[in-house]
């Protein structure tokens, strides 16, 4: 697929990877070998039917396509953009066992933009009426399922903007806002409605819902929490959360300052501590800032870095540096306060750890000093604590996620489902679409049931 | 929704709104704030409840107009909608227990340290309150401070009005007048004002309850900007606070991390327009 060249778009927002045209894709789509048991399949969260999508793409029926991409995916010019597909679909593909694999994302996301003005109909809704509780995509998925399904759906968003993740963290370059907007137009196209600016838990209360006439809730407020090391000097001026450093850039347009009117400092020299999508999106993001060097910061190898293969290529295509295993052990500030170095100690791989990568160890008396004045952490973040601090019968789990039954979704409390980021902690994109598709069904089920 | 129903100028910089969101103003308490933003291009910025009533479905905003976001704020009229009014956010206070309490306001903090006082008023406690600013024009709320206090003190740097002085200077005698014994502090003011305040009563070891106008972004957990060191603890002002052990604060780095953007918001304000350009 083609790219929009480095140099060039380190200085400008605009997306990345420019798409398969017509014929590159119909191309993509005949090497496709129509497994008669596609294990590709099997990699898609949701159960895409991939082969008959790109059959569909190869005897040029886009409309063909879209229609049976649509049966299972409702986002599919997102998920096209960021699924980690060479851990999905791609990974398992036949083809991709000699060669390339088939280049199912690409192919999605072809599809979906052919199709960009493609109208909707307005879903003929009945009496029922179910509350959704965030718009990031677990939501929005659960409430495109649930329209489908004839329920009126209210999304209540924290925000002013709906879209969660998709809005505020990942960049414009990566995935272009315009389309997100289209993909929740066409939601309120079908009748849905969105409260933005509800706190759910502070200006109403998940109980309080179900008293208001909602036969039901679905809980998708995410992992909005960020992770902090909890080394010296991290409330130091120019320390910032890879969330708030991205929700300054993206979501309130901070490199548009002072036309748009929320400020960001990026500094001449930035480290992002982290090395998963976020960490590189923060990354390249500060690059496209004016940050003249950019480090990202990891204490395990390349091998084990969890973001996306292209991120990570696309990063040292930007001329991101990559200090791996290396772990920061405190951050150094000036007499004013301000962030003058990240000091750092080099670590060597040892004994494999739970998760069966191996265990960084530092290594004695490797310590140096990286000479930057901004530290962007990107190391994890938690579930959001608003919603489980107010509800207090819900069951949540040690690490602060809600518990569900793993089949319906149900939370402890009768009628009230979860899904996404805010039960199984920082995952994707896809995997919280899933999770929402999932308790729509719970939902319908239920609500029918009683 | 979001309309403003009543502007009050309060001082040359100080604007009082009566805003109708009956959503908040149901569930609005004491120490709790909101975040708005007033057009698309804006910041969103947090605001003390400084009073509500659940009857009307009213919130009151009371704001300092300190740079470019304030001042547009201030330029609005009765009838205008505040684009994005979020709310209420942080936890209510809890005072430290007991009967008499001093409630100290500085400054526009004289906003947020009403609803605190008549809260604990509504409770039947002993409320000493001081109000403290520059000088008299800058001063508001007397007479609603005065129905919620048992007794009302006033300073001023200036003496214009009150005692010729600091609020600290009051709150010393206060605690020094061996009749009563205080029980609790509530201060809200400028970061200095609390520092000064918490000096004297960890000195007589009296708990003291502080609000923190720390930087914030989304008001719900989600930046991390807004964190503060309480003890040995770093804290999120928006779902922790904002009200905090005053004793514990670390007031210096509250103070420092203030300053993060001071050049770039300068760069707006320096220019004399208001930020219309
Ligand atoms: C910078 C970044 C890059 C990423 N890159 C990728 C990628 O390339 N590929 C991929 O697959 N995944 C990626 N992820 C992960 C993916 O975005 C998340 O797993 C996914 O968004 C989770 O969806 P969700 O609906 O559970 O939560 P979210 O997207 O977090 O949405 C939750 C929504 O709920 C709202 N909310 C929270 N609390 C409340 C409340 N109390 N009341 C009302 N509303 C509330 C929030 O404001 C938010 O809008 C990335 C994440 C980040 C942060
Ligand atoms: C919980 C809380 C309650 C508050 N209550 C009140 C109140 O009742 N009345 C009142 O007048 N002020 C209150 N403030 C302070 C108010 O938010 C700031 O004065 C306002 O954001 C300044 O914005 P500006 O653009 O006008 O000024 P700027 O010129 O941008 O900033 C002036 C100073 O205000 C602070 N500030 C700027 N942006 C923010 C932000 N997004 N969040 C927090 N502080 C910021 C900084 O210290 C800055 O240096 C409160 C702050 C917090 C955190
Ligand atoms: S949704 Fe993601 S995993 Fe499924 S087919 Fe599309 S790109 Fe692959
Ligand atoms: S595994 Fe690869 S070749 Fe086989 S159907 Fe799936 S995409 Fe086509
Ligand atoms: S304001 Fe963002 S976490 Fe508190
Ligand atoms: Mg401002």
């Amino acid at each position: 697929m083609p790219n929009q060249d480095p140099d060039k778009r380190i200085t400008n927002f605009d997306e990345v990877a420019l798409g398969y045209d017509k014929e590159a894709a119909t191309l993509e789509a005949k090497r496709c070998l129509q497994c008669k048991n596609p294990l590709c399949v099997q990699g898609c969260p949701v159960g895409i039917d991939i082969p008959e999508f790109i059959k569909e793409i190869a005897s040029e029926d886009f409309e063909g396509a879209l229609a049976k991409l649509k049966e299972k995916n409702s986002l599919p010019a997102i998920c096209g953009r960021v699924c980690p597909q060479e851990d999905q679909c791609e990974k398992l593909c036949i083809v991709g066992k000699k060669n390339e694999p088939v280049g199912i994302g690409r192919l999605e996301r072809f599809v979906a933009d052919y199709h960009k003005n493609s109208v909707v109909k307005k879903a003929s809704l009945g009496e029922k009426k179910v509350a959704v509780v965030g718009s990031g995509p677990a939501g929005l998925a659960c409430a495109s399922e649930l329209l489908k399904r004839g329920y009126q759906v209210t999304i209540f968003e924290a925000f002013h903007k709906p879209g969660g993740v998709l809005m505020y963290g990942i960049p414009e370059f990566r995935l272009p806002k315009n389309i997100v907007e289209q993909e929740i137009n066409q939601l309120v196209e079908m009748g849905a409605e969105i409260k933005t600016n509800v706190v759910i838990g502070q200006t109403i209360t998940v109980i309080e819902l179900l008293e208001r006439g909602y036969e039901a809730v679905f809980i998708g407020s995410g992992a909005g929490l960020p992770y902090f090391l909890n080394i010296p000097g991290e409330n130091l001026n120019g320390v910032y959360s890879a969330n708030e450093f991205l929700t300054r850039a993206n979501l309130m347009k901070a490199y548009l300052y002072p036309k748009w009117e929320t400020p960001l400092r990026v500094g001449d020299n930035v480290a992002v501590v982290g090395a998963g999508n976020v960490a590189m999106d923060a990354a390249r993001t500060a690059k496209r800032l004016g940050a003249k060097k950019v480090s990202i910061v990891y204490r395990r190898s390349e091998k084990e870095m969890p973001a996306r293969q292209e991120e990570v290529l696309h990063a040292r295509e930007e001329g991101i540096e990559m200090n791996l295993l290396t772990n920061p052990v405190s951050i150094e500030g000036n007499d004013g306060g301000w962030v003058n170095g990240l000091k750092c100690i080099k670590m060597e791989l040892g004994e494999p750890d739970d998760s069966g990568r191996r265990r960084p160890k530092p290594i004695k008396g490797s310590e140096y000093m990286l000479e930057v004045d901004t530290v962007i952490m990107a190391i994890g973040q938690g579930p959001n604590p608003i919603i489980p601090r107010s509800t207090k019968e819900l069951t949540i789990s040690k690490r602060g996620n809600i518990e569900v039954d793993s089949k319906t979704g149900q939370t402890s409390i009768e009628g009230v489902f979860a899904g996404g980021d805010v039960v199984t902690g920082a995952a994707t994109v896809i995997q919280a679409m899933g999770a929402g598709k999932k308790c729509a069904e719970s939902i319908d089920k239920y609500i029918k049931n009683n | 929704m979001n309309t403003i129903v009543l502007k009050e100028v309060l001082s040359p910089s100080i604007k009082k709104y009566v805003i109708d969101n009956p959503d908040i103003a149901a569930k609005a308490e004491a120490g709790q704030f909101v975040i708005l933003r007033i057009h698309e291009k804006g910041e969103r910025i947090p605001l003390t409840i400084a009073d509500f009533n659940r009857e009307n479905g009213t919130v009151t905003i009371i704001f300092q107009e300190v740079g470019n976001t304030t001042k547009r704020l201030g330029k609005l009229e009765v009838g205008d909608k505040i684009l994005d009014f979020v709310g209420p956010l942080g936890v209510p206070t809890t005072p430290p227990e007991g009967k008499n309490y001093v409630c100290i306001g500085g400054g526009v903090g004289i906003a947020p340290i009403y609803p605190e006082a008549k809260a604990l008023h509504k409770q039947g406690k002993q409320v000493k309150g001081i109000l403290g600013g520059r000088s008299k024009e800058v001063l508001f709320y007397e007479e609603e401070m005065g129905k919620v206090c048992d007794e009302l003190h006033i300073a001023t740097d200036d003496g214009s009005v009150g005692h010729k002085g600091f609020v600290t200077d009051i709150l010393k005698e206060l605690i020094t007048d061996d009749s009563v014994q205080i029980d609790g502090v509530i201060a809200v003011g400028p970061l200095p004002m609390m520092k000064a305040v918490c000096d004297i009563t960890k000195e007589f070891n009296i708990p003291t309850t502080v609000s923190l106008n720390s930087l914030m972004v989304d008001g719900t957990g989600m930046c991390g900007g807004c964190r503060v060191t309480i003890g040995n603890e770093v804290k999120f002002a928006c779902i922790d606070g904002p009200s905090f052990d005053g004793l514990k604060v670390d007031f210096d780095e509250q103070m420092r991390r203030l300053r993060m953007y001071r050049e770039e918001e300068q760069k707006v304000t320096g220019c004399q327009c208001g930020g219309e350009c």
